[in-house]
């Protein structure tokens, strides 16, 4: 699959997307679902190297039409590895619009696309074909079952669904548009889609904080203030009773965090001597501590893709820093390095799906910011500067990010895409914070 | 407990409050206390007019006094859980009417300001609810009488974006949760 990438095609970041690439296809097993549906392979686009390939996607006709078309456009914009192209002319509010749905590759070709999508709503769902404008010729059609409900929430994911693949037949990489994301308004815990539609609340009474997904893109985790403390809760996300992990009944017990293969969560413990790291076994059994703070505070662990080290944060050096770790407690490591006295703090960091990079909070002169550090190099790259950023979480293509920004005067859920630095708004009413970025969630739910 | 012993930690924790002791004593109420080094005289228990002869209105008053000494929040540094002597001292006086009103039990409730990671802000609430706590019981106050929680960041005492505020969010609060009526002024 690796080998279908054709050098001529990326822009001028190749090695650094091709890399990533690579680590995402081999680690991140849900990449691999595009091929449960086709045979996505890379088309062989032709188009200016170092550009964002120009893509056209058709009007579509029939029910619900305009809405798919509307929605893949959408999604290939905020995918950031196209460049979605509307008809010279129009306003930009409607440059996503589509162009009629005939078929003109000279018209495509003036407007600077390299590939047109073509949608057709079929009996059960839809008919996509994606044109290669230069070769003048169809390189890729799948069919997509829908489900029937036009305009409902899962008919909604499921058109995501369409978008990610084309992405991916077009790209390389699998789109992130079919994904759900947790957060918290008013002390309770919300989810909304990717592309900001479809929020509703998830969480029961009680102040609750740091929803966290399980890897099966279904099951949930938070903390819940109690008469008696914190404590965790696991719920599906579709609905049902909460469950109060056992272990957590008394004290401070925060920001859960799934292992990769869903059977153990890491949180934090806080009693009369300090927070610790824990870790239980879902299906049963007493909790392990795995930090040995001494008094200090450890919380918001995560996991690496691996499952094998677990990043936290620790003010075990006085001051709140990011270290990793195995995930029994050994080889602890201080992540983020800082200056003795230094009055700013590191903290929230959250483990790339390519393994390679973790982002972080940082203050910088008190404000918080968003940074990456690479794994490889301990480099350290700034991603924001406006207003305060801070609890950042990956998206499954590990480029681009969710996070909390004050830039608006209340703090709200911004998407990142950490190659281009565009910035999108995800939530506009109430505020937001603490965000979690499910894996895809094609197939089923 | 019986009226010896009571009076006994009364005495301990008379003796402690007058000490200012900073270092950290034992909580187990032995018969006699460490003798302790002459210190600053700390500012003394709240003023009382506690005695037998009290009228109802004397009383109520003096019940007031000891819940509000009682239920003073005390205040900490930046992304700090250490006591300042002014914060001793009002602990010092929760000792003694906590030693003189047994059946009264309070939560401590630790909080921070809306700076640093809010994640981190419970482990560090809970870290000053902890602190206040432990200063209390190593002054005699019952183990069982005291429990804490951490609010993080997110109840603020004060809203605002400045020091003014951040200063009074930074906070323990003291929240009598059983025993109220039996609230008694500290012992002369």
């Amino acid at each position: 699959m690796i080998a279908l990438i054709r050098s001529d095609l990326l822009p001028a970041r190749t090695p650094r997307l091709c890399f990533a690439l690579a680590m995402a296809l081999c680690l991140a097993p849900f990449m691999s679902r595009a091929q449960d549906t086709t045979h996505a392979v890379r088309i062989g686009l032709t188009y200016q190297p170092g550009t964002k390939p120009g893509v056209i996607v058709l009007a579509v006709r029939g029910a619900w039409g305009d809405s798919i078309q509307g929605i893949i456009a959408r999604d290939l914009d905020y995918g950031d590895r196209v460049e979605v192209i509307g008809l010279p002319g129009t306003p930009a509010a409607s440059s996503l619009e589509g162009i009629g749905p005939g078929v003109s590759y000279p018209l495509w070709k003036s407007l600077n696309a390299a590939a047109a999508v073509q949608a057709t709503v079929t009996s059960s769902g839809v008919h996509v074909a994606v044109h290669d404008v230069t070769g003048r010729k169809i390189v890729q059609v799948a069919d997509f079952p829908l489900p029937p409900t036009g305009g409902s929430t899962e008919w909604r994911l499921a058109v995501h669904g369409v978008a990610d693949e084309v992405e991916q037949w077009i790209t390389g990489t699998r789109g992130v548009a079919q994904t759900r994301i947790l957060f918290v308004r008013g002390g309770r815990v919300y989810v909304v889609d990717s592309d900001g539609f479809g929020e509703r609340l998830i969480s029961d009474a009680g102040l609750s904080l740091s929803p966290a997904w399980a890897p099966d893109g279904h099951t949930i985790s938070y903390s819940v203030l109690g008469s008696r403390g914190w404590s965790i809760v696991t719920k599906d996300v579709a609905g049902g009773a909460g469950h109060t992990l056992p272990s957590t009944t008394t004290g401070l017990n925060t920001t859960p965090a799934f292992s990769p293969n869903g059977l153990t969560l890491a949180y934090s413990h806080g009693d009369e001597a300090g927070t610790d790291l824990m870790l239980v076994d879902l299906a049963g059994g007493g909790p392990r501590r795995i930090t040995v703070g001494h008094g200090s505070d450890n919380t918001s662990p995560e996991f690496s893709p691996n499952g094998r080290r677990i990043a936290f944060t620790s003010g075990r050096a006085g001051h709140p820093e990011v270290y990793i770790m195995d995930v029994d407690g050994s080889n602890v490591e201080l992540l983020t390095p800082f200056n003795f006295g230094d009055q700013n703090y590191r903290s929230n960091p959250d483990w790339a799906p390519d393994a390679q990079h973790i982002a972080f909070e940082s203050q910088i002169g008190g404000i918080f910011q968003i940074m990456v550090i690479s794994l490889r190099d301990r480099s350290v790259k700034q991603l924001t500067s406006e207003g305060v950023n801070e609890d950042p979480a990956w998206a499954p293509d590990a480029r681009h990010l969710v996070f909390t920004s004050s830039r608006t005067g209340v703090k709200q859920l911004f998407i990142l895409d950490s190659e281009s630095g565009r910035a999108r708004q995800l939530t506009h009413a109430g505020g937001a914070r603490l965000a979690a970025w499910s894996r895809s969630l094609g197939h089923g739910r | 407990m019986n009226a010896r012993s009571l009076y006994a930690v009364s005495s301990i924790a008379a003796v402690l409050a007058l000490g200012a002791c900073h270092k950290k004593v034992a909580p187990a109420p032995a018969p006699a206390p460490a003798p302790t080094q002459a210190a600053p005289a700390p500012p003394p228990p709240p003023p009382t007019t506690a005695a037998p002869t009290n009228t109802g209105a004397d009383m109520a008053s003096a019940r007031d006094a000891a819940r509000a000494s009682l239920t003073a929040p005390i205040y900490f540094d930046l992304d700090s859980d250490a006591l300042s002597d002014a914060d001793r001292a009002s602990l010092d006086a929760k000792v003694g009417i906590l030693n003189a009103s047994p059946g009264v039990k309070i939560r401590v409730a630790g909080h921070t300001d809306e700076r640093g990671s809010d994640e981190y802000n419970l482990a560090l609430g809970q870290r000053r609810a902890a602190a206040a706590k432990r200063y209390l019981t190593q002054h005699g106050v019952p183990d069982a009488s005291i429990d804490i929680i951490s609010y993080g960041e997110e109840h603020p005492a004060m809203d605002g974006h400045d020091e003014a505020a951040w200063s009074k969010n930074r906070r323990d609060e003291f929240e009598i949760t059983a025993g109220a009526d039996a609230l008694k002024p500290a012992a002369q």
